[in-house]
């Protein structure tokens, strides 16, 4: 597989880490009253589709960014790849 | 029909036009007292164990595909008991004793050969893991033995015992150890479900779950509607596609796990063995194939195909250990699509819907856990209350605190 870094171009899947579904930006807030349940569907719940899928990998073995890449779970194609940290500011989040 | 060596002789003589088909082919009824999801290894078992063991009749297996299409005619067949942990090491165990009098069980040759698993150590920190990992499975009543390198360079002169970067310095043997052949374990369990009388249905996909106020009454498939007293899944790598359509979460990713088999060789290897400095295992089959793998892909599939990175890394493990591997001629690779839990370890568990049992997180060990697995799911769904062996395989653990992580890699899938 080849991922289209946003800065880096085209790069081959095997220099990247990776991490799981993209919802793992969305950490909940530990003071909310139901922080127990949200933690433990956070760390440990997963919606594991079939088809397209944002996920997080980290370009380790390159300039060690975080992506958020929407790929197809049942082709392994890759539809969309942008920064982690863009779709964390997107959703109001300051890093 | 039986089968023996006398039968075998007297169809010989006759030009073997006595034989029957192995398993009837009916049409659903629409109603069962169980319906088991998923026809593979796991399910064919659960079903054989509830109609022999449990007294249960009025059992449907449905199976999508054909029996034996998913993981357990995939992968690369080995069984032992080599754990750690006391939430897993005696279920792993059950197991292995069960495979032990499978065949004379169901009557079938399922080509059980406990040729032996030889986990291979390559530093001190290692052996002190591995002396540990024995002792665990000395006290659970499985066999383990300590070698040095002086009798492993007597029984396997062919490894690279001086490899500057992987030296071998010994290796854990379980000698119980070794293979079976896959496709013969779902033959032999569906013959023997369906001789005691269970419909194996297949080309029957199930489609959604009929759930009313809580309570799962029975299935929606590719071939109507079928009404259930018990519903019990287990699909393996299906595991969340099946579980979402009664709206479960589960703590399951899928990833695509490799496997790959030689051109037919010479007696070579004797029994399995594995790298201990990174994820490869190796045997040989009765034809003669290596057959091999390692590691899986890493990263969410559903594609039963993985990528050349792994193929990679794989060969470059059988390489480490024995370099006469490079001269063999690959024949075929395939993949399975693997339920990785978050722990590394499986569920045999009630759901909180009444009615619907789940099973399953078996990531890339199902196969040697088969017949323990379709006992204690059988013990569960007969007696709604959990086998001994497997009382620690429930979905809450995590919320808990009770996680079973062989390895300590925390809640990462692809690092189980
Ligand atoms: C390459 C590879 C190597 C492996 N090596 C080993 C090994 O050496 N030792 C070991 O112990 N384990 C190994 N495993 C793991 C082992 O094969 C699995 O854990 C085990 O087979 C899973 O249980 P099963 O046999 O019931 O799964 P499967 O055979 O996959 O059965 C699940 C069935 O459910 C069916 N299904 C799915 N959805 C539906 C639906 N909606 N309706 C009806 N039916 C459905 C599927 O078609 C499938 O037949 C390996 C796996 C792979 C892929």
């Amino acid at each position: 597989m080849i991922i289209n870094h946003p800065l880096l171009g085209p790069r081959d899947a095997a220099e990247f880490v990776y991490l799981g579904d993209a919802s793992l930006i969305d950490r909940p807030d530990w003071q909310d009253p139901l922080a127990a349940e949200k933690f433990h569907d956070y760390l440990y719940l997963r919606d594991n589709p079939v088809g397209n899928h944002r996920e997080l990998w980290y370009h380790e073995q390159g300039d060690r960014s975080w992506l958020v890449v929407t790929r197809n779970t049942l082709t392994h194609e890759i539809i969309k790849v942008e920064l982690a940290t863009d779709v964390a500011r997107k959703r109001g989040r300051s890093r | 029909m039986r089968y023996s060596a006398m039968r075998v002789l007297l169809e010989g003589l006759t030009g073997n036009r006595g034989w029957k088909p192995v398993w009837r082919d009916p049409e659903p009824k629409p109603q069962y007292d169980v319906v088991i999801v998923g026809g593979g290894g796991h399910g064919l078992a659960t079903a054989y164990y509830l109609a022999k063991q449990f007294g249960q009749q009025n059992i449907a297996v449905l199976e999508k595909g054909w029996i034996g299409s998913g993981n357990v005619g995939r992968n690369t067949t080995i069984i032992r008991s080599n754990y750690l942990l006391p939430g897993n090491e005696p279920f792993y165990e059950f197991s292995l004793k069960l495979w032990e009098g499978l065949e004379q069980d169901f009557n079938y040759n399922a080509m059980v050969s406990q040729r032996s698993i030889l986990n291979l150590i390559h530093s001190d920190p290692q052996r002190d893991a591995f002396a540990r990992r024995a002792n665990a499975m000395l006290l659970a009543g499985a066999d383990a033995e300590l070698v040095d390198a002086a009798q492993l360079r007597r029984e396997l002169p062919f490894l690279d015992f001086d490899n500057a970067r992987f030296p071998i310095r010994g290796g854990l043997f379980q000698r119980r150890g070794g293979t079976v052949r896959h496709d013969a374990v779902a033959w032999g369990y569906a013959r023997g479900a369906d001789s005691l009388g269970v419909d194996i249905i297949q080309n029957c996909e199930v489609t959604g779950f009929n759930i009313d106020n809580g309570i799962c009454r029975g299935v929606e498939t590719t071939r109507g509607n079928i009404r259930a007293g018990k519903t019990a899944v287990c699909v393996a790598g299906s595991s969340s596609r099946v579980m979402a359509l009664a709206g479960m979460r589960l703590p399951i990713e899928s990833h695509v796990l490799q496997a790959f088999v030689t051109e037919g060789l010479k007696p070579l290897l004797p029994g399995v063995i594995t790298f201990g400095a990174g994820h490869f295992y190796v045997s040989q089959s009765d034809k003669g194939g290596l057959v091999f793998g390692g590691d899986i892909d890493g990263y969410n599939s559903y594609a039963q195909r993985g990528n050349l990175p792994v193929v990679e890394d794989v060969c470059e493990g059988g390489m480490a250990i024995m370099p006469m591997i490079g001269r063999a001629r690959l024949l075929r690779s395939w993949g399975g699509i693997m339920d990785m839990s978050m722990d590394g370890s499986p569920f045999i568990d009630k759901t909180h819907i009444d009615g619907l049992y789940f099973n399953g997180g078996w990531c890339y060990g199902g196969f040697k856990a088969t017949p323990a697995s379709g006992y204690c799911y059988a013990h569960l769904l007969a007696k709604d209350t959990p086998h001994p062996t497997a009382t620690e395989y429930r979905l809450d653990r995590f919320a808990r605190g009770h996680l079973i992580d062989e390895k300590g890699q925390g809640a990462q899938p692809n690092l189980h």
